[in-house]
């Protein structure tokens, strides 16, 4: 009898543990956009995670780009979807806003190391004295330029300046006997793509300007500065005629198809471009002006859901320091091609002499990252402005005072001003 | 009891439950399933809501935003364009086809599958194909063909004036299959022995047209008429694919309210703002749809 | 093609019989076939440029200089479209049978039945048709969570088994039948239900046919809310599937153009199937208003 009671005994007991083991699994979930390297990125980084921290499993899923930010919303919004959650670092405001997201805990993320590790635009995760989110990699911009037609061109080098740069996208311009251009010298997509960036961070303050207050809470842009820069940008089309917005449908498919000389786009266009048949091209820092130079870098964050909490949060918290470690950095540039977000793990001499990352990476030493406050319209008062410009025939000024009105009335709503 | 009652009622109240009876489960669905969060949209209407937070109630403020925002009327005024220039070019397309294509025997089945097709594939294959027709030199298959005629290149897409029928035209073109096939089910509808009697009478062909095949095909053309408004009225999935970066441009003139509202609900998170543009745009298709209705029953 | 002349219905001969001697006749024939050509123009782009590598996608001819099944080949191998596709075929097939059996139901009872608020009941149920689904994604889901259909058939089928527009389209077909036919049936001691299912629904084919052929076609197309709905890849539809091929800025559009090409298979297979029922037409033979 008391042999079968122990027997008994020692068998729940042992469920017992058993079970207690079990539910101390915390189960969290992590969501980002659908492609490929980054998810293999983070499916390697889920299993290092997982097998140095036996208590937690991550569950990765994801979607498709063009509807991540849906998806994320409604989710969240009704109690479901993930712990962590990737982000690009223009919305962070958005998401904050809707308080989709909440603060990294201090403790496990100490603002003054984040500060001194970081390069230094990951401070606009920093909002209301919180950090709400922190990047794997960054991004920046350069310059692409096609070997092959700039040597038909007989130009040797990368434009080095400003002026270089209309320089040369109108000798690497052609047209057909009818005036109809056969090959683009310098491609923008009026706006689109990375071109709102290249003016806001690069134009605006080469010319001497800055586009927003420090706050963030005021358009800066609307000056001298911000007209001289939109000026330059829309010239190449309307006084160069070394630009046709459209050309090739954009410009990074002329570019692969080798027909436009000159492009600017981020670390990730490399790929494409590597895999482009026939295509000789190489990559440089984005020109100067009166011997400064200026970039804009941009990130995918990694910031905890509002649905995390006790646990899980913590969990989260763990995984996010370990998807923000060095290990984690250099594995992603392995993978995915992006850019380390902190200093000592990019700015070493085999990243920075690199052939194809190297400009990027000595371009984030001058970098900085707009404020945004959300992405979208913000991009779109300089597509508007663009437009305005070459397709209504506005003046550069006129067209800035107007979608700077408007774009300041989308921040005062946002500030409750 | 209950079968004492129901043979005490007259015939036209027998019917009258019976009909009743077919529609309970329908009207359970759309009351659960469409109405009640149609009126959730009107309600959050008058709510500043972003999604996550608490509604808060702040009356007509997100109507006076709108009526103040000049944008709106920009895109108002594009999606009535969509519908008057849209449903009648469609409609008389593909009534005519539809009309000629009955009478057509050799290779009728392979014609109206190729009319027909263009329904059949995926909105967003057809944006691409087209938005490259739409290229400048030297890609663009339209601006080529223009060129062999010595017409200057036309910008299509990129241009304030020519986006928005450079997208009517492809919502236009994969909406015919559909028309021409409502049609033409309408006017095999239509009995034989009308148009026996119009062979006695020797009645001509436009004769048989004007008296026999247009009455006829009034339920049909009712139909059309108010579908293919709905239809135009909330174009979608073409500005979405077609105009660059799915903003409606060049300078919004190609966006049409329903993009307006999904820009508000998704890209912004002013659920109250979008669903305040739901109500307008509801207000309009409802009137616009009674009408049709009204109009088209009295003119007998 | 043989057999189904013989199938078109006999008012054609009468219309042909009047006018067999017109001249106009070919040139209207080579009209409406030159325009059935501009039709499947951009289609035949479509599969050409299914056939072409990544590259030669930008430059835009006819004709594929190296022609490759390679997108053929990574779309079937590489995703899990077979899985997609599956899915969408058993949720549209559903949902097309539950429209077909609903939509007519009610349009039926909305054109041959009077009684007290008809026309709010027809009103209410075309301003269905007034809301765009981006409004209604929101109440669904929480409400599909609040029941559990997350990542089910039924919570992707579930908005659609009811339609505004086939109850209007059904109501439009049953007003042009006879109502003589319908109180014929019931002097003769017929059910309303069987009335309903065995008299006028045979008349109805075509229009039925017709809705089976969009309500299918548009469910094999929505997109909107099974990707809102469905959280587990393998759950994807096709259109959901095929969005995963995009990323943040690029799109390849040699695989979205073989999938749709892929993805038109099926729905072309449907409507060859049931275009024949729309050619039968009404046989009213017997009947003289």
């Amino acid at each position: 009898m008391k042999k079968i009671k122990l027997f008994l005994f020692s068998i729940f007991g042992s469920i017992f543990i058993l079970s207690s083991i079990v539910s101390n699994a915390v189960e969290i979930e992590y969501w980002q956009y659908t492609y490929k390297a980054r998810v293999e990125a983070v499916d390697k980084l889920i299993a290092n995670f997982e097998k140095a921290n036996p208590g937690i499993t991550i569950k990765h899923t994801n979607f498709p780009y063009a509807d991540y930010r849906k998806k994320v919303a409604i989710a969240i919004s009704s109690g479901d979807g993930p712990d962590l959650v990737q982000l690009y670092y223009g919305w962070l405001n958005d998401y904050r806003d809707s308080g989709l997201i909440q603060p990294l805990p201090k403790d496990a993320f100490s603002h003054s190391k984040i500060e001194s590790d970081f390069f230094k635009m990951v401070s606009s995760m920093k909002v209301d004295g919180e950090y709400w989110g922190l990047p794997t990699a960054v991004r920046s911009l350069a310059l692409f330029y096609n070997n092959d037609l700039l040597k038909e061109a007989g130009l040797s080098g990368p434009p080095e300046t400003l002026d270089d740069l209309v320089d040369y996208a109108k000798k690497l311009t052609k047209r057909d006997a009818s005036g109809n251009m056969i090959q683009e010298g310098l491609a923008f997509d009026g706006g689109i793509g990375q071109t709102h960036h290249f003016w806001r961070e690069v134009l605006v303050r080469h010319y001497g300007g800055q586009p927003y207050s420090d706050d963030g809470q005021k358009i800066t842009y609307n000056n001298d500065a911000g007209v001289k820069a939109l000026t330059y940008l829309t010239d190449f089309e309307k006084t160069h005629k070394t630009t046709s917005n459209g050309f090739m449908n954009r410009g990074q498919d002329g570019f692969a198809a080798g027909k436009v000389g000159l492009y600017i786009d981020g670390s990730f266009r490399i790929s494409k471009f590597v895999k482009a048949e026939g295509l000789n091209f190489s990559i440089s820092e984005l020109p100067g002006h009166n011997g400064t130079r200026y970039n804009f870098s941009s990130f995918w964050a990694n910031a905890l859901s509002s649905k995390a909490k006790g646990e899980k949060k913590e969990a989260a918290a763990k995984f996010l320091a370990y998807l923000t470690s060095d290990e984690a950095m250099q594995i992603w540039l392995d993978t995915v091609g992006e850019l380390p977000a902190k200093p000592s793990v990019a700015l070493v001499d085999a990243n920075k002499q690199h052939e194809l990352y190297g400009p990027f990476i000595r371009g984030l030493d001058y970098a900085t990252a707009t404020t945004f406050i959300s992405e979208k319209p913000q991009r779109q008062s300089v597509v508007d402005a663009y437009d305005m410009v070459v397709l209504q025939g506005m003046s550069p000024k006129d067209a800035l005072a107007k979608v700077a009105k408007k774009e300041q009335e989308l921040l005062d709503d946002f500030f409750g001003n | 009891m209950i079968k004492n009652f129901w043979e005490n009622l007259t015939i036209n109240q027998k019917l009258a439950i019976t009909a009743w009876v077919f529609l309970a489960i329908p009207i359970i669905f759309y009351v659960t399933i469409r109405f009640y969060p149609t009126y959730e949209a009107f309600y959050v209407s008058f709510m500043k809501w972003n999604l996550l937070g608490a509604k808060k109630y702040i009356g007509f403020k997100n109507y006076i935003r709108i009526y103040n925002d000049e944008d709106f009327w920009i895109v108002l005024w594009n999606t009535i364009k969509y519908a008057i220039i849209g449903v009648p070019v469609s409609l008389l397309i593909s009534f005519t086809v539809a009309y000629y294509l009955n009478e057509i025997k050799f290779g009728h089945q392979t014609i109206r599958a190729f009319y027909f097709i263009p329904f059949l594939t995926t909105a967003i294959a057809m944006a691409w194909v087209w938005r490259w027709f739409y290229q400048p030199m030297p890609i663009g298959y339209f601006n080529i063909m223009l060129s062999w005629v010595g017409i200057p290149q036309q910008p299509f897409l990129k241009s304030i004036e020519q986006g928005l029928y450079a997208i009517m035209a492809p919502a236009v073109w994969a909406g015919l299959g559909f028309q021409i096939v409502i049609f033409i089910a309408g006017i095999r509808a239509i009995p034989k022995s009308h148009f026996e009697a119009a062979e006695i009478d020797g009645a001509g062909r436009i004769q048989i047209l004007k008296e026999i095949i247009l009455p006829a095909l009034k339920p049909t053309t009712i139909f059309l008429v108010v579908i293919s408004t709905i239809g135009f009225l909330r174009i979608f999935d073409q500005v979405y694919s077609m105009s660059e970066d799915s903003a409606g441009g060049p300078l919004n003139a190609t966006k049409p309210l329903v993009l307006m509202i999904y820009e508000y609900a998704f890209d912004m998170y002013k659920l109250g703002r979008a669903s305040a543009l739901t109500v307008i745009l509801f207000l309009l298709l409802f009137t616009v749809s009674i009408l049709q209705l009204w109009f088209m029953r009295k003119q007998k | 093609m043989v057999h189904a002349e013989t199938e078109m219905t006999d008012n054609n001969q009468i219309i042909e019989k009047l006018e067999e001697l017109n001249p106009k006749k070919i040139i209207i024939w080579t009209i409406v076939f030159l325009g059935s050509i501009v039709m499947v123009t951009p289609i035949i782009f479509m599969v050409s440029m299914s056939f072409k590598t990544g590259q030669e996608v930008y430059l835009f001819s006819l004709f594929p200089e190296k022609a490759t099944i390679k997108n053929y080949i990574f779309v079937l191998t590489e995703s899990k479209f077979i899985y997609w596709g599956l899915n969408s075929l058993w949720v549209a097939t559903f949902s097309t049978l539950s429209v077909l059996f609903f939509d007519s139901l009610v349009g039926y009872t909305l054109a041959k039945y009077s009684f007290r608020g008809r026309e709010i009941i027809f009103v209410a149920i075309l301003s269905t048709l007034m809301i765009p689904t981006e409004m209604l994604i929101i109440p669904w889901y929480m409400m599909s969570r609040e029941f559990g259909w997350i990542d089910t058939y039924w919570g992707i089928a579930f908005p659609g088994l009811m339609t505004g527009f086939g109850t209007f389209l059904m109501r439009q077909f049953f007003m042009s039948l006879p109502d003589e036919l319908i109180e014929a049936a019931r002097i003769d001691g017929w059910s309303e239900f069987a009335i309903w299912w065995k008299i006028a629904m045979p008349l109805v084919v075509p229009a039925l046919s017709a809705l089976a052929i969009f309500h299918f076609l548009g469910n094999w197309t929505a997109f909107l809310w099974p990707l809102i709905i469905i959280n587990d890849p393998d759950m994807y539809t096709i259109p959901v599937g095929l969005a995963s091929f995009n990323g943040e800025y690029e799109m390849n559009w040699e695989i979205v153009m073989t999938a749709s090409c892929l993805a038109t298979i099926p729905t072309l297979f449907v409507f060859i199937i049931l275009q024949k029922y729309i050619i039968k037409g009404i046989m009213l033979a017997g009947l003289k208003g």
